[in-house]
């Protein structure tokens, strides 16, 4: 086991390589991170030079990204590089924009998870119920719908409820603009109606589709086991039916929940790029974004190594996890 | 052990006639069978209605509708009237015309995006299955790199670049079709996975080593031999393919790398709109309707065709 995952961190190295090779190539084709800036107003000669000698444009294409690669693995990721936001701190940054991602995604990864592993299994146990109709219809339609739809309508909901809060004489609750910047301030009990507000809105959005599809598959994986032989059998020895569900079948149904999971958060991390976008959280996703927008070049390879190491150690632990519950598996 | 449930096969071995005709009758009698069961589907019946009545709203509404899309200097926010059933947008356009154009670029990139997703996934997931060795790992380190890729890092090269835009002819301003051949191209890893892997197990069955015995090449074998195999999942697959871009084109469009003018979606016509949720509710529910109206009806129509390619799925006793 040990020797497969040291055998699979090794392979991922040279992919790491490439990815951030072809990475390299895609920003630069992307376009040039000044054009903008010079277009603003008139800029000397001098200043352009300057500005393009900062960026270390003027080098041939390899050395800008050997250079490139030989700071990151120092731990050095790079500077921004258009003026006006030139020499923010690559690596700072993402360290930020990471800890808000992470701080929001985990909540509704967690509850999205256990909503739909119970909703999946009762509609698998209640296959053709009034509930499993009811379920499926759910997931269904929060399949069907564009989420930054459903983000958009439950931030317009959400300032509604703060009007009519303030129309009562009550506190404004829901934060729509990210969390505060300086963290949650007062005592408990504020503190508590401060982080409600301003999570509240964007785990519901992220949880309605990670719900809709971890709900979809358990409810698929419960109906295999239950529709195996060897739960047949455990029932056709007497077993209760209850024993029968939770420990033959619901056991064998979570090994695919949780290597979809693990896959999901591996990706996740990446940022939820909708929901940080309507509710102004300056995540992952967000930051993705504007780095784009903005053509800077180390920003977005430092966001892509991140994420690459974490798409790459989550699809291991999937690897693992699946073989650590399914003993019949085996990794070499 | 499978061998012990399916049904002994008929020992003479059948000339090239007969082979034919017993397998165009046995694959008739399938799909009646398919066909049956599908019916059965309420949901999915009602989503084939639901998506041909939007079809047809698409690409033929234009032609029964008073107003043009170009039509513009109606009064502008107008509330739905009888004259203007949807209203009328921040400039003045009627409403119905948009959203049959919204609709009609939304589906074209939709219907794009599934036949060329699941035409690379399937061809790359069946040569890696089938070949394995060196052509397995390239395709699958290739999988790899594109999902460790940032996928907005592409959109934004090719819906940006002017190379690309001079390339595809979009010079002009219309890029629906670079949006999707982007979505399409980087759309077809989960099905090329799920290929390969039926594939792996396939090529090891008896029939596929037969037609090697009997000399058919390895296009033959794949095409004729595995591929039929896989065909459901396919058919599944590039269904789902269709809801799932609808969606993806609405949001590229409302972080700002989806299509733009003069082209249109449902997707741009929603996030264009995105701030008249409280003012003029229409302007933003009524694109949001449609999109969810055509990848409502395409799921439906997806988990009918898999209800009615799988009999496995029964009934279970609770």
């Amino acid at each position: 086991m040990l020797r497969y995952i040291i055998r699979r961190l090794m392979i991922s190295i040279p992919l790491l390589i490439l990815a951030s090779f072809l990475c390299f190539g895609l920003t630069t084709a992307m376009g040039d991170p000044l054009g903008e800036w010079k277009l603003q107003k008139p800029r000397t000669p001098a200043e352009i030079a300057a500005a393009y000698e900062r960026t270390g444009y003027n080098d041939p294409f390899l050395e800008r990204y050997t250079n490139w690669a030989g700071d990151f693995v120092t731990g050095d990721w790079g500077e921004s590089v258009v003026p006006g936001n030139a020499g923010r701190s690559v690596k700072e940054d993402i360290g930020k924009a990471f800890v808000v991602t992470f701080r929001l995604v985990i909540v509704a990864e967690i509850i999205a998870l256990l909503l739909g592993m119970v909703v999946g299994v009762i509609g698998a146990v209640r296959q053709y119920s009034l509930f499993d109709y009811t379920a499926t219809g759910i997931s269904f339609a929060m399949f069907s719908m564009p989420l930054f739809c459903v983000a958009l309508i439950l931030k317009t909901g959400g300032i509604s409820l703060n009007n009519w809060l303030e129309s009562i004489g009550a506190d404004r609750w829901i934060i729509t603009a990210g969390p505060p910047g300086d963290g949650f301030k007062g005592g408990f009990g504020e503190q508590f109606f401060q982080y409600t507000g301003a999570y509240i809105l964007p785990t519901i959005s992220l949880v309605v589709i990670q719900f809709a599809l971890y709900s979809r598959f358990q409810r698929a994986s419960m109906l295999d086991t239950l529709n195996a032989d060897y739960v047949r059998t455990a029932q056709a020895k007497g077993i209760s039916e209850a024993r029968s569900i939770f420990r033959h079948a619901f056991r064998n149904a979570l090994i695919p929940i949780v290597t979809v999971s693990s896959l999901n958060f591996g990706a996740t991390v990446g940022g939820a790029v909708i929901t940080e976008t309507v509710f102004g959280w300056s995540g992952m996703g967000k930051f993705l974004v504007d780095a784009i927008t903005k053509l800077e070049p180390f920003q977005v390879l430092g966001f892509m190594m991140v994420t690459a190491v974490f798409i790459i150690v989550f699809n291991l632990v999937a690897d693992v996890l699946y073989a650590f519950m399914d003993p019949r598996i085996r990794l070499d | 052990m499978t061998d012990l449930t399916t049904p002994a096969v008929p020992p003479a071995a059948p000339t090239t006639a007969d082979k034919s005709q017993f397998d165009s009758s046995s694959a008739r009698k399938q799909w009646q069978v398919i066909a049956r069961r599908f019916l059965r589907h309420r949901a999915a019946v009602v989503g084939v209605v639901i998506f041909i009545l939007l079809v047809l709203f698409a690409f033929l509404g234009s032609a029964f509708w008073q107003y043009s899309f170009t039509d513009l200097g109606f009064p502008r926010y107008q509330n739905p009237t009888a004259d203007h059933p949807f209203g009328t947008d921040r400039l003045g356009a009627d409403m119905v015309s948009q959203t049959i154009r919204g609709t009609q670029f939304s589906l074209q990139i939709a219907l794009v995006v599934a036949f060329l997703s699941t035409f690379i996934g399937v061809m790359l997931g069946a040569l890696a299955g089938y070949k394995g060795g060196w052509v397995d790992t390239a395709i699958s380190r290739f999988i790899d790199l594109l999902l460790v890729i940032p996928s907005f890092i592409i959109a934004a090269v090719l819906v940006r670049n002017s190379f690309v835009a001079s390339a595809t002819g979009s010079n002009g301003g219309s890029n629906w079709l670079v949006v999707a051949l982007y979505l399409g191209l980087i759309g077809w890893l989960s099905i090329a996975r799920v290929i390969r892997g039926m594939v792996l197990s396939l090529r090891e069955k008896e029939f596929v080593e037969a037609a090697r015995a009997l000399g058919a090449s390895t296009s033959r074998i794949i095409f004729r031999h595995i591929l039929p195999n896989t065909v459901d999942v396919i058919i599944v697959n590039a269904t789902l393919a269709v809801a799932q871009a609808v969606l993806l084109e609405a949001a590229l469009s409302f972080i700002g790398l989806g299509v733009h003018s003069p082209d249109t979606s449902l997707g741009l016509m929603i996030s264009l709109n995105k701030n008249e949720l409280n003012l003029h509710p229409w302007l933003f529910l009524i694109p949001f309707v449609f999109i969810v109206l055509i990848s409502l009806s395409v799921n439906f129509i997806g988990d009918g065709l898999r209800d009615a390619f799988d009999p496995r799925q029964k009934r279970v006793k609770a």
